[in-house]
């Protein structure tokens, strides 16, 4: 599996072959609060780039979901959605949002690597 | 500038995060989140710093009761030292500016107020009265709410004899060599107390209370716990253009004052006798989306019939919850609604609130 990069709408993203696993950050979930929640993109969509790709709702508020590069999505991750707390729980692991069939793998060059993403998120957040 | 209460450093120290509320640093949670703050008060008790509302204290005697009678559609003539009741500051037109808890007191009557409303109410309230009283909107006094099963037991260790305080009652009791005012209370769903303490001793009373096992709890979990026991937040459920009748709050007035004189009387009798066009309602959503305030409602021809005013996800009986007003031939309990939500139309049914209940403990149960 590829390295973990991030993007500026605080989704993570790693590559195995030609398929993109893609979920929300940690610093995320932490700034949202209890997440009740998640709508995810149907199988078989393509969605593009900094596009919305789905929703989360905190008891506070909504929040779109974006995805950090463009393809069609082969895979969503149900169990997020029968129960989102999870997505609290293991944001960065058991809980990631979809799965894309990456469409241009150049797009991934423009997404932050780890050390670059907790620099942008401690910035962003004070 | 931003205020903060007596309890600010507390709240800080205990790992809140702040936000502006009506003019006030106030928590909206603690590291543990809304969900566990929520559950927490359900099954323990929880300690709620609402010192930004209005604590408004009139001081005068029978002819201020009759005065009072004027302005507030409630019984007070028949109502006993230290008894409270719901009621609302009310406009010409039925609609309100407040909704407030009045307690009778030895010398006079006590008004908790909304924080967001408490000026606009005194110079209301204060130019009805036709400065014959003397008012007070005491900014030296903090007001701590404590909710939970186990609130009489964590209170009871902190100030004797509280536990024969009936619901919507309240009573002088000591601590710290000087007297403090309880209610029986509370906006929760849960038993509870609001206690009316001096500032500088707030700190004081709340580090013990949390000492004998209670905890603070946001202003995010209060809005869950209020909306799942069905109760409104003013400025979302309720309004100035809004009347008590519409918000489906009609056993707040009493019977004996329908047909006497109040700002806005002769509208609530007309619609206590015709009937309103909207009404209040629970709603639940049929999926897990949530229906925030302003969400559209529809009925199954895509006709526009209302609109929701407070919703959320309840963490106690958790699911989707909201509340709002629809057209008045769709309130009854089971109406199939639809709720547009980012352009879908989610399923819904009108259903009876609370969402949740429990059992208040003792004494009156005024709703």
């Amino acid at each position: 599996m590829s390295e973990v990069k991030f993007s500026k709408e605080h989704e993570w993203i790693t590559l195995e072959g030609e398929i993109a696993t893609i979920g929300i950050t940690k610093h995320a979930t932490e700034m949202l609060g209890d997440i009740v929640f998640a709508e995810l993109p149907e199988k078989g969509k393509n969605v593009e780039k900094d596009g919305t790709a789905g929703v989360v709702e905190s008891t506070k508020a909504a929040s779109d979901v974006y995805t950090p590069i463009s393809g069609e999505v082969v895979d969503i991750n149900q169990s997020i959605v029968d129960d989102p707390a999870k997505i609290n729980e293991d944001p960065e692991g058991a809980a990631w949002f979809f799965k894309l069939k990456v469409k241009d793998l150049s797009e991934l060059d423009t997404l932050m690597n780890k050390e670059e993403y907790e620099k942008f998120a401690k910035e962003t957040s004070s | 500038m931003i205020k903060k209460t007596p309890l600010y450093n507390l709240h800080i120290q205990h790992g809140a995060k702040m936000v502006e509320f009506a003019g006030y640093q106030m928590p909206i949670q603690y590291k543990s989140g809304i969900i566990q703050e929520h559950k927490f008060t359900r099954e323990n008790a929880g300690i709620f710093d609402v010192s930004h509302m209005g604590q408004l204290f009139i001081t005068g005697s029978d002819q201020l009761t009759n005065d009072l009678e004027k302005i507030f559609p409630v019984n007070l003539k028949n109502l006993k030292i230290n008894q409270s009741k719901y009621s609302f500051l009310m406009n010409e037109q039925g609609g309100i500016y407040d909704d407030l808890i009045i307690t009778k007191l030895k010398d006079g009557y006590l008004i908790i107020l909304n924080a967001a409303c408490k000026k606009q109410d005194f110079e209301i309230i204060k130019k009805k009265l036709d400065d014959k009283y003397e008012l007070n909107l005491d900014e030296s006094l903090s007001l701590i709410a404590l909710q939970g099963p186990k609130a009489k037991d964590v209170l009871g260790k902190v100030v004797s004899n509280i536990t024969n305080l009936k619901f919507m009652n309240g009573g002088e009791f000591e601590y710290d060599n000087s007297n403090i005012y309880i209610t029986r209370s509370g906006y929760t769903g849960e038993d509870g107390f609001e206690i009316s303490i001096e500032n500088k001793k707030a700190e004081k009373f709340v580090d013990q209370l949390i000492n004998y096992g209670a905890k603070l709890i946001g202003l995010g979990a209060r809005d869950t716990l209020r909306l799942e026991a069905g109760l409104c937040l003013y400025g979302n459920d309720l309004d100035e253009k809004t009347s008590p009748i519409e918000a489906n709050l009609k056993w707040a007035i009493p019977k004996s004052r329908v047909d006497s004189d109040y700002p806005g009387s002769n509208i609530i009798k007309k619609q206590i006798d015709d009937g309103v066009k909207t009404l209040r309602v629970g709603i639940k959503p049929e999926t897990r989306v949530i229906a925030r305030g302003n969400t559209k409602i529809f009925d199954k021809n895509d006709k526009e019939i209302g609109k929701v005013t407070s919703g959320t996800f309840g963490p106690s009986v958790e699911c989707s919850i909201a509340m709002g007003y629809v057209e008045n031939n769709y309130s009854p309990t089971n109406t199939k609604i639809f709720l547009e939500v980012r352009g879908k139309k989610v399923p819904a049914n009108v259903c009876d609130l609370p969402f949740y209940k429990k059992n208040y403990v003792k004494g009156e149960k005024n709703v």
